[in-house]
């Protein structure tokens, strides 16, 4: 195979990385903040992610989107495309969280004293369910997402003059929004009283309760705030890569699990650069592997961390709990 | 944990027969009844078939029925090679068709007109074994040491990787194509399942179940088995008796993936083909839910489970859809006449995933002690345990039989 060496190139899959990164950084927040706090995997996260990407379909459809127009009929005025797009996520992000909390309390509440194993064959579970509904919900085919506006592209001109570094406005877009949520989210956790109740409740949850705490009320918090985040995940993706599927959030959401061991799980910064590193990956081995060994790539990646270094890039090694 | 030994023991006190060697000879007697039937369940089609007398279970047990129970049985095998991984050594595998999937491809390109190598049956259901059982090895060394659930990940992980290498490497694996024209079982000029035939494939299925379960047996009871339990009920205190738990786990892994490559070897030459779908997460969480099902570590429960699953997903799934279907025709009720139950099968699996772990989390068959361990509040150990921690006088007074041996 010969290798040529593209600088360009290399730039654009760079910032491809990114923007994909920056929407599994979203989902892996929501593994993370769950594991941190009652040391679950939520296999259902994925596809909450997915749901929510149907989800907001539905929502920008009542805002009079149309989802059968072509890409270049789409909303002209930027006030309306702002509002319609806020309104959506809005709605996206409530809808998924209080199915997130649905979900804790049905499948996982009950089985929170139970053994380990209990609660995730649980989750699994609950991951075929949400994910026959949304086959259900859309039939087993690939779902246009509206494209919502016609992007601009920017151009930026390189050193080679007849070549341009082109950037779609929508990763801008997508990078921003992660952004902004993520540093609202570091800022509740960080700075409210019931971020501080969910950092007390992760660290002991029984000692949490003698402090008057609503570990209950905490715990479903935290689901919702996940879960939510998987929604915004899910109108950002779909409207970046414009197609989704429901076997999506089976695909996504363990890369996104991928981001957050990578991390650190239980790690919130940890989970935000997991999901920025996953996506460059992704974007590098799309482009110098073929497209099919990505799966086995990020995987690969995964073993590797857990084996070497299990506590991720930002967790700290916890002494093993008697 | 004093006292709890000391009730346990005041339980069992006057029995002549101890209630394990009771349990062990009605189980023998069930297995021994039950294999007679399964011996006889063919023989109606045989006759029918040899022309001789059609008797009344002909129709019913016909060659499509015999051929789903040979399927069960590969599945019933799988079953039990997970059961040491996740029943007794307590590892959450979620990347078990992983091993499936080198055992049945060791077979379908060491066996078939792919390559044009021709190794018999009978060696290739050891061979295959071997070489599932040494990437069990080469998969479990580095990660083994992991805990709970990252293991699961990382065998999730495995589960992915495999097939994305059989995928892709067509060279050896024929890709998507898969390889078709594995050969057929013989024994000497005999073809098993010559002119598809399944009665063969049946009694080879059952012959190579009962291997399995009498090897799994012995495994259980032996200073292995024991020790996989103690690792699964306390790894540190497993540990600090001497067991070596890398060692032992590693064992686990292995010998249940090389179990898979049995089964594998069966399925494959059963089926006459392999490709890389067959493979998926979701096969792994069949096989995961047929052990949950039917009672982790209990192997008379596993088995039921992988029936059980294995059934309703051919036959009595179709069969239910038809019911519903007719009586939705009768009843004038669209719903139910377009109700197809088999196409959402993965409804039902998550549901009976969910239900099981909220309300019958030990299985339909539970390990006594699993069952212990997750309905503790009906047991005279976990009562003694709370009363010990929070009453301690009071417990000694109301209950004179834990006082002993302090």
């Amino acid at each position: 195979m010969a290798f040529h060496f593209d600088l360009i190139l290399l730039l654009q899959q760079l910032i491809n990385g990114i923007s994909k990164g920056s929407v599994y950084a979203l989902i892996a927040l929501g593994y993370t903040m769950v594991y941190g706090i009652i040391e679950l995997i939520n296999f259902a996260h994925g596809d909450i992610f997915m749901l929510g990407s149907f989800t907001a379909i539905s929502a920008l459809e009542l805002f009079g989107v149309n989802t059968k127009a072509p890409a270049n009929e789409t909303l002209k005025d930027p006030v309306v495309v702002v509002a319609v797009l806020f309104l959506s996520l809005v709605i996206t992000m409530v809808a998924m969280g209080l199915l997130g909390v649905l979900v804790e309390r049905v499948a996982y509440r009950p089985l929170r004293n139970a053994p380990k194993l209990a609660p995730l064959i649980s989750a699994i579970g609950v991951s075929y369910i949400l994910q026959n509904a949304g086959e259900t919900w859309r039939g087993p085919s690939t779902v246009n997402f509206p494209a919502v506006f016609v992007e601009p592209l920017l151009q930026i001109p390189t050193l080679d003059p007849s070549r341009f570094l082109t950037i779609r406005s929508k990763s801008i877009l997508i990078l921003v929004v992660s952004l902004i949520l993520m540093a609202l989210l570091t800022q509740f956790v960080q700075r409210t009283k019931m971020g501080k109740a969910m950092r007390a409740t992760a660290l002991d949850r029984e000692t949490a309760t003698l402090m008057g705490i609503n570990v209950n009320m905490t715990i479903a918090l935290t689901f919702f705030i996940g879960a939510s985040l998987a929604g915004a995940g899910g109108l950002l993706y779909g409207m970046f890569i414009r197609g989704v599927q429901f076997q999506l959030g089976f695909q996504a959401g363990l890369r996104a699990f991928t981001a957050a061991v990578l991390g650190g799980i239980g790690n919130i910064p940890g989970a935000m650069l997991g999901g920025f590193l996953i996506g460059l990956v992704e974007a590098l081995s799309d482009n110098y592997l073929q497209s099919q060994w990505t799966q086995a790539v990020v995987f690969g990646v995964l073993i590797l961390i857990l084996v070497f270094r299990p506590s991720g890039l930002l967790g700290q090694r916890v002494a093993e709990k008697v | 944990m004093q006292q709890s030994r000391n009730l346990g023991a005041g339980q069992a006190r006057g029995n002549l027969f101890p209630p394990a060697a009771r349990a062990s000879r009605r189980s023998m007697i069930t297995a021994l009844v039950l294999g007679v039937l399964l011996l006889l369940l063919p023989v109606p089609e045989m006759l029918r078939a040899a022309q001789i007398v059609t008797l009344p279970g002909a129709g019913f047990l016909n060659q499509a029925i015999i051929n789903a129970a040979a399927d069960t049985g590969a599945f019933i095998l799988l079953a039990l090679g997970l059961n040491i991984v996740v029943g007794y050594a307590g590892l959450l595998d979620l990347g078990y068709a992983a091993f499936f999937a080198i055992g049945t491809y060791s077979y379908a390109i060491l066996a078939s007109s792919w390559k044009e190598i021709h190794i018999p049956f009978w060696v290739m259901l050891f061979l295959s074994a071997g070489i599932t059982a040494l990437f069990g090895l080469a998969f479990g060394a580095p990660t083994l040491r992991l805990r709970g659930d990252y293991l699961a990940i990382v065998t999730l992980g495995f589960g992915e990787i495999v097939p994305t290498f059989i995928l892709n490497l067509d060279q050896l694996t024929a890709g998507t194509n898969g390889i078709s024209g594995i050969d057929k079982p013989s024994i000497g000029s005999f073809v098993i399942g010559a002119n598809n035939d399944n009665i063969g494939f049946y009694y080879l299925a059952l012959a190579l179940v009962a291997l399995i379960i009498f090897i799994v047996n012995r495994l259980r009871d032996s200073r292995l088995g024991r020790a996989w339990m103690a690792i699964r009920e306390d790894e540190l205190a497993a540990a600090s008796m001497g067991i070596n738990t890398t060692v032992t786990k590693l064992l686990a892994f292995s010998l249940g993936a090389g179990i898979s490559g049995f089964a594998g070897t069966f399925y494959g030459a059963h089926l006459g083909f392999a490709s890389p779908e067959q493979f998926n997460f979701s096969q792994s969480v069949l096989i995961l839910c047929m052990v949950i099902l039917g009672g982790m570590g209990n192997m008379w429960g596993v088995i039921l489970g992988a029936v059980i699953i294995y059934l309703l997903q051919t036959v009595l799934l179709i069969q239910l859809n038809n019911w519903v279907n007719d009586l939705g025709r009768a009843l004038h009720v669209d719903f139910l006449v377009q109700l197809n139950l088999s196409s959402n099968t993965f409804y039902i699996y998550g549901i009976v995933l969910v239900l099981f772990m909220l309300f019958r989390p030990e299985g339909l068959l539970p390990n006594s002690r699993r069952r212990e361990e997750l309905h503790p509040e009906s047991t005279a150990i976990e009562q003694a345990e709370r009363q010990e921690v929070y009453d301690t006088r009071e417990a000694q007074q109301a209950d004179p039989d834990t006082r002993g041996g302090e």
